[in-house]
């Protein structure tokens, strides 16, 4: 074997063979997954005081291979595994944050970071306020999050709520691959800590995106800021569907099926849970009339009723019905064989959508 | 990282340091104590060393400079548990008793070492630097953390126990991975080593090789619940073998022995052998606050039975003895605390200015529209009430 010749192909010049390698990928449906790994990757290389660390990211990659190969391409001071202990790892990324670093770290699940509770509220939220404004503490808390993915007890909880309930933290959420990218950089970019909700179910989701040019157009600034706005996901006019990050999808397969029965539903893609964008969503529910705010969590004292008070607040002359809510039932997350009873399914979404006090 | 073994780094130790592994983890059987209560350096065979555990006698000038800083706090605390009772003061957790421990933990380090306080560590902040009326903005009520840390490489106050141990890693970590020469002080108290972070905070910068001192001020009460409800080791400084570190037990009320102990510690620390835990034995001669009855959990006898172990009597009489405190040098250090305490008076008499229009500006780097909303809203309320 030469290396003047394709390994694939030894009719073609290597050169021939990765230019063609290099076309098919630009065609090649991207993962979830991947845009996550890709803007770590890309974190780490634009800044040096971005770290990456949590239990099993070095070696392993993560239990779910988003941190794949950053230790292998960065190094061991860049990107590391520590002991198992969730506030230890959040409590020491807020002293690296002092000291100047960029932690962006991981919590491996949702339930699994209770035990870092304390750090997160009561310093990692509250430093720059504290200190007024000499401290601030540029980290992100990784969460792969929420459920559909057949996870046993403690590995599908939608712990948003406490989260978004804490002033000084940022909750971000994404639902699709490009915004996986773009919302993943601008948290590490971010001067503030940042909660990044990932819905392990999408962590498999695929979408035609070019990662490349996302990255030139985020660098040169060319890509609108994610954060504080939120997204029309589908454009509608009788009403509005108001989800954010795994609830996103279901929103849009509701809206597929009512638009079979000629109901044209608008979905809104609240992604930046903290900071919140009413102008966005009220723009919305003023323009349909109608709303529904969709999230797997458990809807009582939720971010879902929020938006829900937010929307009524400001929209109230503008509403033909009252705004509903389908979220998951206030019950601890169920066992794998019945979260499909609990989790909000399309079919949930159009019969609120039939609730809706229309006009016969 | 580095696949550096504890047993690796133990017999770096003893190369430099001529020590053998074993008697470097365990703590001596006895606290280290150089000085008698009355003041005399103690026999060395009673003074509670043994191989491994030998420390050079700090010289006259630093002992000098640590009784005035000694006597400083002091008369800051007294201060300003009476600013409390004038009702100048929200609160105050004196640490009165205690100041030789703060002293040692705070001069011990060099000018690009950080230092991690609790509540209780008042005197160590002043120590450390930070100017006497930015320490007390908490306590008045003011803001929650009235200094800038990193200006004076000072963490705020920790109010929640050993949370801020973690923070001290955290920093120690940052340094190392830059190649910097920093050496962290991370205190707590004996109510704190019960807390999970605890656990993580040593097992992290063992498992790291940080250079953490983890400074621990056993003043034998955590509010009400004694040192016997709160631990069952043989010593708290026995904690540390189990992380892989070292330990070490030291008369907290004896300034001399603390200030031997902290600058080995510090040295080793920077030589890059890792962390330390130290146990200082004292005592909080105050209630836990003012709001704190302390006669309901402990005897009278039992506080008398301390004052003669007071740290400042203790040094001023070596000093005295020594020849090195003068009558015109103890006036001098009388008078220095005179000005820090009058400072303190002075700024607690003036009524706090805080704008509260301030409330809005530091929750997050740039305000959010829903912020932005609140903060109108409250600044129409204050133009309606000057109006």
């Amino acid at each position: 074997m030469t290396a003047t010749t394709s390994r694939v192909n030894p009719n073609v010049s290597a050169a021939t063979a990765r230019a063609a390698a290099k076309a098919a990928n630009e065609n090649q449906p991207v993962t979830f997954g991947k845009a996550l790994n890709t803007a770590l990757a890309d974190g780490l290389l634009a800044d040096d005081s971005v770290v990456i660390f949590g239990e099993d990211v070095g070696t392993l990659g993560g239990v779910f291979r988003i941190t794949d190969g950053l230790t292998a391409r960065f190094g061991a001071q860049r990107c590391f595994d520590t002991p198992l202990a969730e506030s230890g790892i959040v409590g020491m990324a807020v002293g690296m944050a002092i000291n100047g670093m960029r932690p962006v770290i991981e919590m491996q699940f949702d339930a699994f970071a209770y035990p870092a509770f304390e750090q997160v509220a009561s310093h990692v939220a509250k430093m720059r306020n504290r200190t007024q404004g000499k401290l601030s503490l540029p980290l992100v808390i990784r969460i792969p999050y929420a459920g559909g993915v057949g996870g046993v007890e403690h590995h599908c909880d939608s712990s948003e709520g406490y989260y978004a309930h804490t002033p000084g933290l940022k909750v971000f959420t994404p639902s699709c691959v490009e915004d996986a990218y773009l919302m993943l950089r601008e948290a590490i970019d971010s001067d503030d800590p940042v909660v990044f909700f990932e819905p392990k179910k999408l962590y498999w989701s695929k979408e035609q995106v070019d990662l490349e040019q996302l990255a030139r157009d985020y660098e040169a600034k060319k890509s609108a800021p994610t954060e504080g706005s939120a997204r029309i996901a589908r454009a509608g006019s009788d009403a509005t569907l108001i989800a954010y990050g795994p609830s996103v999808s279901t929103a849009l397969e509701a809206a597929k099926v009512a638009a079979e029965e000629g109901i044209n539903l608008e979905v809104v893609d609240v992604r930046s849970i903290v900071p919140f964008d009413d102008e966005t969503v009220c723009a919305s529910v003023r323009k349909t009339g109608r709303a529904i705010v969709v999230a797997e969590a458990q809807g009582f004292a939720s971010v879902a009723s929020e938006i829900v008070a937010r929307v009524q607040e400001r929209c109230f002359h503008s509403l033909a019905a009252p705004v509903l809510r389908v979220t998951g039932f206030d019950i601890p997350y169920p066992a794998p064989t019945l979260e499909k009873y609990h989790l909000p399914s399309a079919e949930r979404i159009l019969d609120a959508v039939d609730q809706l006090q229309w006009e016969a | 990282m580095s696949a550096e073994t504890t047993s690796d780094r133990m017999s770096e130790v003893s190369k430099k340091f001529g020590i053998s592994p074993e008697d470097y983890m365990l703590p001596a059987r006895h606290m280290i104590n150089l000085l008698n209560p009355d003041g005399t350096l103690r026999p060395e065979n009673e003074q509670g060393t043994e191989p491994g555990h030998e420390y050079p006698l700090p010289s006259p000038a630093r002992l000098m400079e640590a009784y005035a800083s000694l006597v400083t706090g002091r008369r800051v605390n007294d201060q300003n548990s009476a600013l409390v009772r004038q009702g100048r003061m929200a609160v105050y957790p004196s640490s009165h008793g205690q100041e030789a421990c703060q002293i040692a933990a705070a001069l011990c380090l060099e000018e690009n070492d950080w230092l991690f306080p609790t509540y209780r560590d008042t005197v160590a902040v002043l120590t450390k630097g930070v100017a006497p009326m930015e320490v007390m903005t908490s306590f008045r009520g003011e803001w929650h953390c009235g200094y800038d840390p990193k200006a004076y490489k000072c963490a705020p106050m920790s109010t929640p126990l050993t949370t801020q141990l973690l923070h001290a890693v955290g920093v120690a970590h940052a340094a190392k991975l830059r190649g910097e020469n920093t050496v962290v002080v991370a205190m707590c108290g004996d109510g704190a080593t019960s807390e999970g972070d605890f656990h993580e905070a040593l097992n992290f910068a063992a498992v790291f090789n940080l250079p953490v001192i983890f400074f621990v001020q056993n003043n034998k009460y955590a509010i009400s619940v004694p040192l016997s409800h709160q631990s069952a080791a043989p010593s708290l400084a026995h904690k540390a073998v189990g992380y892989g570190m070292a330990g070490e037990r030291v008369d907290g009320n004896d300034l001399m022995a603390l200030m031997a102990i902290m600058t080995r510690a510090v040295r080793m620390a920077r030589e890059g052998n890792g962390p330390l835990l130290i146990e200082a034995h004292t005592y909080r001669m105050q209630a836990h606050t003012n709001a704190d009855d302390d006669k309901r959990y402990r005897e009278d006898s039992e506080v008398q039975a301390w004052i003669a172990k007071d740290p400042v009597t203790r040094m001023k009489a070596y000093l005295e003895d020594a020849g090195l405190l003068t009558d015109a040098a103890a006036a001098k250090i009388a008078q220095d605390a005179e000005v820090v305490a009058k400072a303190l008076r002075d700024g607690m008499n003036q009524d706090a200015n805080t704008d509260p229009r301030e409330l809005f500006e530091h929750v997050y780097s740039t305000k959010s529209t829903q912020l932005a909303e609140q903060q109108a809203l409250l600044v129409d309320e204050l133009d309606r009430e000057e109006a």
